[in-house]
């Protein structure tokens, strides 16, 4: 678990700390499901697993001693999210390799841009990407997440956010522009 | 494509995330490398796919209900003589999540306006007119970097005269017009381009005073700043970082 969870952990908070992490914390309940939903894939299992995240940064949060509460929380979500995986669904993440980028074809914007205009089909593209590419897209396109803030919740280095997210634009791109084999089967 | 700037500095400069003199540099580079200009326009429509199609989810209310009762629990309870004590500071707490959670859910214009009218038109029909704005050949109905041009452009089509002026020389370069529908009244938009971003200015006269430009909104990524002055109300909304919308907002208030 990363460094920001620890700290003293005391389960029982009173109600001024309670009145504080309502007005700090919780209104970045839709940013935290909106991670889980994306990691999971699921929002059944996204609702679970944010009480339990939500859960956790309440009782961590002695340990938070101001600064960007939304990254403090997603980064907590994140780090749930992947124990569940760890837990339900291990394939998943074992399912990643890095492919050589230079050698893909290039896609055109018009294609692009016609493929884009179908949500359901950008949807389905974004969630054929293995996490660790999904989250840094869903945290820059969909939360507007700084770099900073998308190092601090990924446990990445800030210097390397820019070439994550190159090639999780790429992977998208091509998940969008071109169908893998079985999906066009299935369409036919 | 075999541009080394096209796999990393390329998107630091789409996200805003190079220093002036990277920004500068890429952008030197950019006007004479094909593959990074061909390159930028596919991230480009990618962006604008995904904030199209509007893929973030909220949390149900049920979940909301869950959470509360569940930090309901783990919140102590208190000794007996406090009792009274302690629902003060529930009915303060229940006061500051109401007041935070309003403060949140309708950002800005709404809650800094509250001593002033609202402006007339909704967050959510001003990144709709955004969004909609961005898609391929619908940002201007009359293109021209110059404001002579513009001007008398909007002559007949409206019942008022937006004034128009160019700040090219302070990087911020008016590209064209259009006519938009904004809160069910027709609106005179002015688009800027910053490198490669562009900012809408939605303009429409009102009787009501003037108002300095109000902390920025934030909605899907997006950011406005709004303010009236000399009869006109002003809503200038982009993706630029709010330092440079907030240039741009104070070059045309003057």
């Amino acid at each position: 678990m990363s460094g920001i969870e620890q700290g003293s952990s005391s389960d029982v908070l009173d109600a001024h700390e309670r009145a504080r992490f309502e007005q700090l914390v919780l209104p970045h309940l839709d940013a935290a499901f909106n991670l889980a939903r994306w990691l999971l894939k699921s929002r059944e299992d996204s609702e679970d697993v944010t009480q339990e995240a939500m859960l956790r940064a309440y009782r961590f949060f002695r340990g938070f001693h101001g600064g960007d509460a939304r990254a403090w929380l997603l980064q907590i979500v994140r780090n749930t999210c992947y124990t569940w995986l760890e837990k339900n669904r291990p394939v998943e993440l074992m399912a990643e390799f890095d492919e050589e980028l230079h050698a893909q074809p290039s896609v055109s914007p018009e294609s692009l841009a016609i493929a884009g205009d179908n949500r359901e089909r950008l949807s389905r593209a974004l969630e054929t990407l293995p996490p660790r590419f999904r989250e840094v897209l869903v945290l820059r396109e969909l939360e507007g997440c700084s770099y900073k803030e998308i190092a601090t919740i990924t446990a990445i280095p800030i210097g390397t956010v820019m070439s994550a997210l190159a090639r999780a634009r790429k992977r998208l791109e091509r998940a969008l522009t071109q169908p893998p084999m079985q999906e066009a089967n299935r369409e036919l | 494509m075999s541009c080394d700037f096209t796999h990393t500095a390329l998107h630091g400069y789409l996200d805003g995330e190079l220093d002036a003199s990277g920004s500068a540099e890429f952008e030197r580079h950019l006007e004479g490398c094909r593959d990074c200009s061909k390159a930028l326009e596919v991230e480009e429509s990618l962006r604008s796919a995904l904030l199209r199609s509007s893929l973030c989810e909220s949390a149900p209310i049920s979940l909301r209900k869950k959470i509360r009762a569940e930090l309901d629990a783990a919140t102590s309870s208190p000794a007996r003589p406090r009792i009274a004590a302690w629902r003060w500071a529930a009915v303060a707490a229940s006061i500051l999540v109401v007041a935070t959670i309003s403060w949140y859910v309708w950002p800005r214009p709404g809650s800094v306006t509250r001593s002033v009218a609202p402006p007339p038109f909704t967050a959510a029909e001003l990144i709709d007119a955004h969004i909609r704005s961005l898609q391929p050949g619908h940002l201007t109905d009359v293109a021209s970097t110059d404001q002579h041009t513009v001007k008398p452009w909007f002559d007949g089509k409206l019942d008022f005269a937006p004034p128009v002026k160019d700040f090219a020389d302070d990087g911020f370069s008016l590209i064209g017009g259009r006519l938009d529908v904004l809160g069910g009244r027709n609106v005179a938009v002015l688009v800027y381009a910053r490198r490669k971003h562009f900012i809408n200015v939605f303009v429409l006269p009102t009787k009501e005073p003037d108002t300095p430009i109000h902390p920025p909104g934030l909605r899907q990524g997006y950011q406005w700043l709004h303010w009236r002055h000399q009869g006109m109300e002003y809503c200038a909304v982009s993706d630029v970082s709010v330092a440079d919308l907030h240039e741009l907002a104070q070059l045309i208030y003057q």
